[in-house]
């Protein structure tokens, strides 16, 4: 008897389960039935414009990315009339008011990069199809950065470049969704070297401790190329993972091998790191072919002259902004940050500071949130007043042009955040460079129609017929 | 040919549940605010890799640590053929799980020689040695720590040659038909369906019976004149054949070969997920699979701009100490919830979630044994 009961029983579960099957194959067509309403993805219909903010909170780069993030949540509160505006009464353009963009508040949503491709891919996803962010922005990592640019173009998601470094970003990896403020390692290389020729003389043998990915390729080659046009040689480089925490192995060999400059290709942790530990060894102290022992590192920041401390006075590097820059843009910028943070703004800061700005106002000129059309509004787009004098957004490439500084860590620094120094700086015009030399293509800026699907997640419907 | 899909009345239903389970995604996830294309292949993505583990480490016992390779391998093959052929994911799958089964073949029948903990030392080095090929060696295959990307200019011989050259990236499609990303979800899931059910086929097979022997007492297996070896070894092809699906998975939803999917974080999260939801149980890795991407997606989006939200009905000044604290375990903090959580299971429930399920199910039903429970607690008599 019980044995029919229970057959009964699984029968029915049988059909009410293969029911459950049919139904849940059919939602999501009828969930995304009129979705093509939708012009391009995440159009904003309701009163708030939604950005996602793509940072590494973990990582070797996570002191740069918890400073991004506070130069978004400023941006936010400047766009949204808070505040005492920062940059934005220095613009050149005077579109913003205070009123969110387009009318609408700006609202964001946050996620980690780990700094790594896959879990920025992912974050990015999560921002763009459940939080139905209109622009992607971060950065800290290249790599990321260049995953991340690819994914937008995919997507049809402006991505605005934070901290990314490398020639490829804009270079042979660059997208028509992708824009980049910050300056690359082709333009650190043509800027420091005049520099680099004074202070250490036209021979000189070169050693290159490299980050093992595209940003650190690209600076060591950049580099090279600069320092070898002084007459400087190169010893073969040596690259080195990301994240490595102990440099001992890669610096001993140093010693030994005859050069007589360290270029450390390194940024973030890794940077702190290895020159804490080159100049431990007691690198600095050293006389090789009769001349004394320097280290170079390429592009360095506040926050890694920070980590380094002691060991970072003297050395030369390049900036894409410091904090200390005397004109009014910065000098704004750094009164805002460091009123609600305590602290002045690193130049990751700045330029995800920058980029959000330049975003709000390229909605704003081209009235509209449409993707192409604030593509054009960005492309070729020249500006002034946002800490780097007069910039053109170069639209054969999406890439930034404006002065680069060469800065040296200061000897004998006032404060705990006076550690760098601008030395020289190299105009816009001997930075700039033909955009043939690297290839790539943008693409093209036709939107993406595909990503209904958001309305799974968001049955309400935010988006009207 | 038959006899394979007729399976005992239990199993069917245990299949026709998790199948309903899986479908039903998009549903019971939106109140947990994971119903995203996103997540949700993430979700049926790594349930392969874990199901596919979980016949090796589940059935045989040999833990090993170096399976996100075969996820990686599969990745890039998945990728070049992309690039290469066509974008037509069917080749990609197929590629990528033959190339990914000649992989584990290799590094199975070298790691095999040996078991316990030098096995696993041996899979972890050989998954290192694929990591830092792919990571620096071997960068034009790979393009290192950039990713392998689709470009414009890929060869995509099949594809050139039946239609002209679109503008921008072309998408994965399956016989012409390009994919979205729910439809992306619905493939996977589907896919997931399927492995599930081979897996279900090996843990009542005689050969999953000879698995669990190796499991419980290999010694003695050899004295009874047993070869326990190409069993083993077989296992283990099979559970990089599935990695190989998973890997090809990942590129199929976002064409991307990254060599971060072959370090051993990769490989020990999927060690994880088998112990969290519970080893050798059918649906238990499933389970730690989807708790961990939870986690990884959902927990390290919150900010304390969601936690003011989240925590408005408490007091004012209350509510910023509630954040401050709870803030320190969501963000960037989500390892450490997820750890905690961890260490609550392994002591509490040795047995990993599924354990927990079948108390609760004790506590509740004179039975107390749910179908995919009972299958496997069954162990050669002593």
């Amino acid at each position: 008897m019980t044995d029919t009961l229970k057959g009964m029983r699984r029968r029915t579960l049988l059909k009410s389960g293969l029911a459950g099957i049919l139904a849940t194959g059919v939602a999501p067509l009828i969930f995304t039935r009129g979705a093509y309403a939708q012009e391009f993805c995440n159009a904003p219909t309701g009163d708030t414009v939604t950005l996602g903010f793509n940072v590494p909170q973990t990582g070797a780069y996570a002191d740069e990315g918890a400073d991004e993030l506070k130069a978004y949540e400023l941006a936010v509160e400047h766009l949204n009339g808070g505040g005492d505006g920062g940059m934005i009464p220095t613009f050149s353009s005077k579109t913003l008011k205070g009123s969110g963009i387009l009318g609408k508040k700006v609202a964001y949503v946050t996620g980690d990069t780990q700094t790594k491709a896959d879990a920025a891919r992912d974050s990015a996803r999560r921002m763009i199809e459940r939080d139905g962010a209109v622009m992607i922005t971060g950065g800290s990592s290249s790599g990321v950065a260049i995953a991340v640019q690819g994914l937008c173009q995919e997507m049809g998601v402006i991505f605005m470049a934070a901290l990314t470094h490398s020639n490829d970003t804009t270079g042979k990896d660059k997208k028509r969704y992708g824009f980049r403020h910050f300056f690359n390692a082709y333009q650190s290389g043509i800027a420091i070297a005049p520099t680099l020729g004074k202070a250490y003389g036209t021979d000189r043998i070169a050693y290159h401790l490299t980050a093992d990915y595209t940003w650190g390729w690209t600076q060591e080659e950049s580099m090279k190329n600069a320092t070898e046009a002084l007459g400087w040689k190169t010893i073969a480089p040596v690259r080195t993972p990301v994240g490595a925490g102990d440099f001992s192995q890669y610096i001993t060999p140093v010693l030994n091998s005859g050069a007589d400059v360290l270029v450390l290709n390194h940024y973030g942790f890794d940077m702190v790191n290895s020159l804490t530990q080159a100049v431990q060894f007691g690198l600095r102290d050293k006389q090789v072919n009769g001349k004394q022992f320097e280290i170079v590192v390429p592009l360095v920041s506040d926050l890694m002259a920070k980590g380094a401390g002691a060991s970072m006075k003297g050395i030369y590097g390049t900036a894409n902004w410091d904090w200390q820059l005397g004109d009014d843009a910065s000098k704004a910028f750094t009164k805002s940050f460091g009123a609600k943070f305590g602290q002045p703004p690193s130049q990751a800061a700045h330029t995800s500071y920058v980029q959000t700005l330049l975003y709000a106002d390229a909605c704003e000129r081209a009235g509209t949130f449409y993707p192409p059309e604030v593509i054009k509004a960005l492309e070729d787009y020249e500006f002034d007043g946002l800490g780097n004098g007069p910039t053109t957004y170069r639209g054969a490439d999406h890439q930034c042009f404006k002065d680069v500084y060469v800065v040296q860590g200061k000897q004998a620094p006032a404060n705990p955040f006076d550690l760098l120094q601008v030395v020289d700086v190299a105009s816009k015009d001997a930075v700039t460079y033909d955009p043939a030399i690297f290839g790539g293509e943008l693409g093209p800026d036709t939107p993406a129609m595909l990503i209904v699907d958001v309305l799974i997640s968001n049955p309400g419907g935010r988006f009207s017929r | 040919m038959l006899q394979f899909f007729n399976v005992p009345r239990r199993d069917l239903l245990t299949f026709l549940a998790f199948s309903a389970v899986v479908l039903a995604m998009p549903l019971w996830l939106s109140p947990l605010g994971a119903a995203y294309p996103g997540l949700m292949q993430k979700f049926a993505i790594y349930a392969i890799f874990a199901l596919g583990f979980n016949i090796l480490f589940g059935l045989t016992g040999y833990l090993s640590f170096g399976h996100a390779a075969f996820v990686g391998v599969g990745s890039y093959t998945a990728v070049w053929s992309f690039k290469l052929l066509t974008m037509d994911v069917l080749p990609a799958m197929v590629f990528a799980v033959v190339v990914a089964g000649g992989f584990s073949l290799v590094i199975g029948y070298l790691s095999l020689r040996r078991s316990g903990i030098y096995f696993s030392i041996l899979t972890l080095a050989f998954a290192q040695m694929c990591y830092s090929l792919a990571y620096s060696v071997l960068t034009p295959i790979t393009n290192g720590e950039t990713s392998l990307q689709l470009t414009l200019r890929d060869p995509r011989i099949i594809d050139t040659a039946l239609a002209p050259r679109g503008e921008g990236l072309p998408s994965a499609s399956i016989l012409g038909h390009v994919f979205s990303g729910v439809e992306g979800f619905y493939f996977c899931a589907v896919m997931l369906i399927v492995g599930f059910f081979i897996s279900q086929k090996i843990f009542s097979s005689p050969f999953g019976m000879m698995l669990r022997a190796i499991k419980s007492n290999q010694v003695r297996m050899n004295y009874t004149g047993f070869n326990t070896r190409p069993y083993a070894l077989t296992a283990f092809v099979i559970s990089g054949m599935y990695a190989g699906l998973a890997g090809a998975l990942l590129a199929v939803t976002d064409p991307l070969a990254g060599a971060e999917r072959m370090q051993w974080t990769a490989s020990g999260e999927v060690v994880l997920m088998t112990i969290l939801g519970g080893v050798g149980t059918l649906i238990g890795p499933v389970i730690g699979a989807w708790l961990i991407k939870y986690f990884e997606n959902i927990f390290s989006a919150f900010n304390e701009q969601v936690l003011h939200r989240v925590f408005d009905w408490v007091p004012d000044g209350l509510e910023d100490i509630v954040v401050l604290i709870t803030s320190k375990f969501v963000g960037e903090g989500w390892h450490l919830t997820l750890g905690l959580l961890f260490v609550l299971i392994v002591v509490f429930l040795p047995g990993g979630v599924m354990e927990g399920v079948r108390r609760i199910a004790g506590l509740f039903g004179r039975r107390g044994k749910p179908s995919s429970g009972a299958a496997m607690r069954v162990q050669p008599a002593e």
